[in-house]
């Protein structure tokens, strides 16, 4: 499957740079079970395009986001304030559909599209669960948008938005260099 | 047509979000996630030699395309199949929110936050400035978002995830109930 391809954009990373990516994964405490960084790294190398599969997924959700208004700030603020149940069923369900989904992955033993394997990979608990959690709610309580709607208010037309995602990227940067003095 | 530019019920919404995660999975072993996006931004872009930011950020780049899908749907959606009619909102919010200067509910964001007039003063610097940071420091703080840890870790059943999922909460309500009212009054 690979050899038909182009080369993948990690074979043109000089030899160093990769040592280096290789000893921060395996010094890096929680690097590779918190996130959703370098879990689940394929074997297969693909072209570029073969990404637009994600962007085709992507379209549909953002589409939901907007037709079921949970791009907006009312229906956070009728959220949090117990005004509407309208997001709780949304997460409720979406909730329900994946647990089934992961369910039958896992029973099935069902393979990607390209016959890998797939994989699940348990989340470690930390205090960053918690208090990393209570600050994104008190910010999610003021923009009204969790990450996902943010890109989805630019979308729609909110473009003042984008200096919430610059200030969310600068806050993400904040962590990071603030990282090994927080408590973890 | 007429159906799909009325706002979908959440039964609807959430059986399509709940799927995402197993067409990522099947598509490419991909675990749905999004706020990892604004490392990879960091990462590409200010990466300023911290350990955090230096991996291979390329790696993630489906990712990247993902969130711009996202765009491009709400794009595409609020284009074309936009609700003609207004907002309908909680009558006891309305009220509230009229209290503050608030009365513009008929789009789905009040303009008197989400304009560019508003980042000019000290309510809307504090809610789109301060509110866009605290997510993006809390999220990753917290390994993940309402996407990563709410939709994809309880689908997977992970306890930490669940315990990020009700710190979430515990943050919107103290913010929307007790903080919130004394930013709206700036």
């Amino acid at each position: 499957m690979a050899n038909h391809h182009t080369p993948h954009p990690m074979q043109h990373i000089p030899d160093t740079e990769k040592t280096f990516v290789s000893n921060l994964d395996a010094n890096d405490y929680e690097v590779r079970s918190l996130d959703t960084i370098c879990i689940n790294e394929t074997v297969l190398k693909h072209p570029w395009w073969y990404n637009l599969k994600y962007l085709a997924v992507g379209i549909i959700f953002g589409v939901v986001f907007v037709k079921a208004e949970i791009i907006s700030w009312f229906r956070m603020q009728e959220m949090f304030r117990l005004q509407s149940f309208h997001m709780y069923g949304v997460l409720g369900t979406a909730v329900i559909v994946g647990i089934i989904s992961v369910w039958l992955i896992k029973k099935f033993n069902i393979k990607t599209i390209h016959g890998e394997a797939i994989q699940f990979h348990p989340k470690k608990s930390n205090k960053g669960q918690i208090i990393g959690g209570v600050i994104f709610g008190l910010g999610w309580g003021m923009t009204g948008a969790c990450p996902g709607p943010i890109f989805a208010q630019i979308g729609a037309g909110a473009l003042v938005v984008s200096v919430v995602l610059l200030s969310a990227i600068a806050g993400t940067w904040v962590y990071g260099y603030f990282r090994e003095k927080l408590p973890h | 047509m007429e159906v799909v530019r009325q706002p979908w019920s959440w039964y609807v919404a959430g059986s399509v979000i709940g799927l995402i995660v197993p067409a990522l999975l099947i598509l490419g072993n991909k675990h749905f996630g999004i706020s990892a996006n604004f490392r990879h931004a960091c990462a590409a872009c200010f990466p300023a030699n911290i350990k955090f930011f230096k991996y291979d950020w390329k790696k993630e780049i489906w990712n990247l395309f993902f969130v711009a899908g996202i765009l491009v749907g709400a794009f595409l959606a609020s284009q074309y199949l936009a609700n003609p009619n207004d907002m309908q909102i909680a009558p006891a919010l309305a009220s509230e929110l009229e209290d503050y200067g608030i009365a513009d509910t008929k789009g789905l964001l009040p303009s008197e936050i989400f304009s560019w007039e508003s980042l000019l003063s000290l309510r809307g610097l504090v809610l789109l400035i301060g509110g866009g940071f605290l997510v993006g420091f809390g999220t990753r703080y917290a390994g993940g978002c309402t996407s990563g840890h709410s939709i994809m870790g309880l689908s997977n059943l992970q306890l930490p995830s669940l315990i990020a999922t009700t710190s979430f909460m515990a943050g919107g309500f103290i913010m929307a109930n007790l903080i919130l009212p004394f930013i709206l009054k700036l």
